[in-house]
């Protein structure tokens, strides 16, 4: 299944977004997360399904003003 | 003694982490401005990189409350939604509303400010809401629920200082018993005395500092002015006048009479 994770095109063999995450390299990363820009709690990532084409937004603590 | 949703401050000095030279010279930074609140972002993550992991915890490091922002939002959606996403990385409610308007000034979309603050405030959210220095937005704001509020002084990062003094000064007078923290636009130390002289209660300082030549130094230089600015505050200061009046005793003036 090919997904959109921050904006470029990413293979994935996993339907459900924890595992996707797992797969594509966030393990154990602090990070939240939306799918088609809707927020996705940590606690939901396992049963949160995946299609193919969906927009998954990875995003972490960075530098603001 | 600050109080901002419950929390109490002592430092009136916020600063942004941002546009730092490296990591180690924005922990400098930080500690040489006594900074007891620092903002944050959140950005995409690489899986590679793990930049945002290394940010993450050089700022737990530091011991200082984070201030999570929504910069780079358009949208009231897209502002919620970052919301919603930095309540749990961050692990706080306190969130820096910005919606903006326009890309030349990052000027804050105030109608769409609004609708976030209200819809964020009402979901429970301690709201900071970057915004101008409209008294009319002021009191939207309010109303939807925010009990902060964090007017610009000038445009982000242009280092102009107060731009509008008459409308900040009315903010300032109109909402006597509400924190207003002057955000953005802030250029020298003697901009942010200004803003503690006129009673504004903190300000939040990046560019001016993170960008200048010795970053740590200027953090300092940054801290001292704003002590100065709330000591002369409450110091009473005197009102200006339009003529002079002598200070030195007229009794007794040789050569009189």
């Amino acid at each position: 299944m090919k997904i959109l994770v921050n904006g470029a095109w990413r293979e994935t063999q996993r339907d459900e977004l924890a595992g996707a995450l797992e797969e594509l390299g966030y393990g154990g990363s602090v990070v939240s997360t939306a799918v088609n820009g809707e927020f996705i709690a940590a606690a939901l990532r396992a049963r949160t399904t995946l299609a193919d084409g969906d927009r998954v937004e990875v995003l972490a603590p960075m530098q603001g003003g | 003694m600050l109080k901002l949703y419950e929390q109490t401050i002592r430092s009136r000095l916020m600063l942004g982490t941002a546009r730092y030279p490296s990591p180690a010279v924005l922990a400098d930074a930080v500690r040489a401005a006594r900074a007891e609140v620092v903002t944050v972002s959140l950005r995409r993550e690489s899986a590679g990189e793990r930049a945002g992991q290394a940010f993450w915890s050089l700022v737990r490091e530091l011991g200082v409350r984070v201030l999570p922002n929504t910069a780079g939002c358009h949208a009231v959606k897209e502002a919620v939604t970052t919301a919603h996403m930095a309540r749990e990385v961050f692990g706080t409610t306190w969130i820096k509303l910005e919606v903006i308007g326009e890309d030349d000034t990052l000027q804050p979309d105030v109608f769409g400010l609004v609708d976030a603050a209200r819809i964020l405030c009402a979901e429970g959210f301690e709201v900071f809401p970057y915004t101008t220095e409209d008294l009319v937005v002021a009191e939207r704001l309010l109303a939807a629920g925010c009990r902060v509020l964090m007017p610009w002084g000038a445009p982000i990062g242009c280092g102009r200082g107060l731009n509008n003094l008459f409308g900040l000064t009315a903010l300032r007078a109109h909402f006597a018993d509400v924190p207003l923290i002057i955000d953005a636009g802030l250029g020298v130390p003697s901009h942010a005395a200004r803003a503690l002289e006129l009673g504004f209660d903190a300000v939040l300082v990046n560019t001016a500092v993170a960008q200048a030549r010795d970053p740590v130094q200027m953090a300092a230089a940054f801290a001292q002015a704003v002590e100065a600015g709330l000591a002369a505050r409450q110091a009473g200061p005197i009102e200006p006048r339009d003529l002079a009046t002598p200070s030195t005793p007229l009794i007794g003036t040789a050569f009189r009479g």
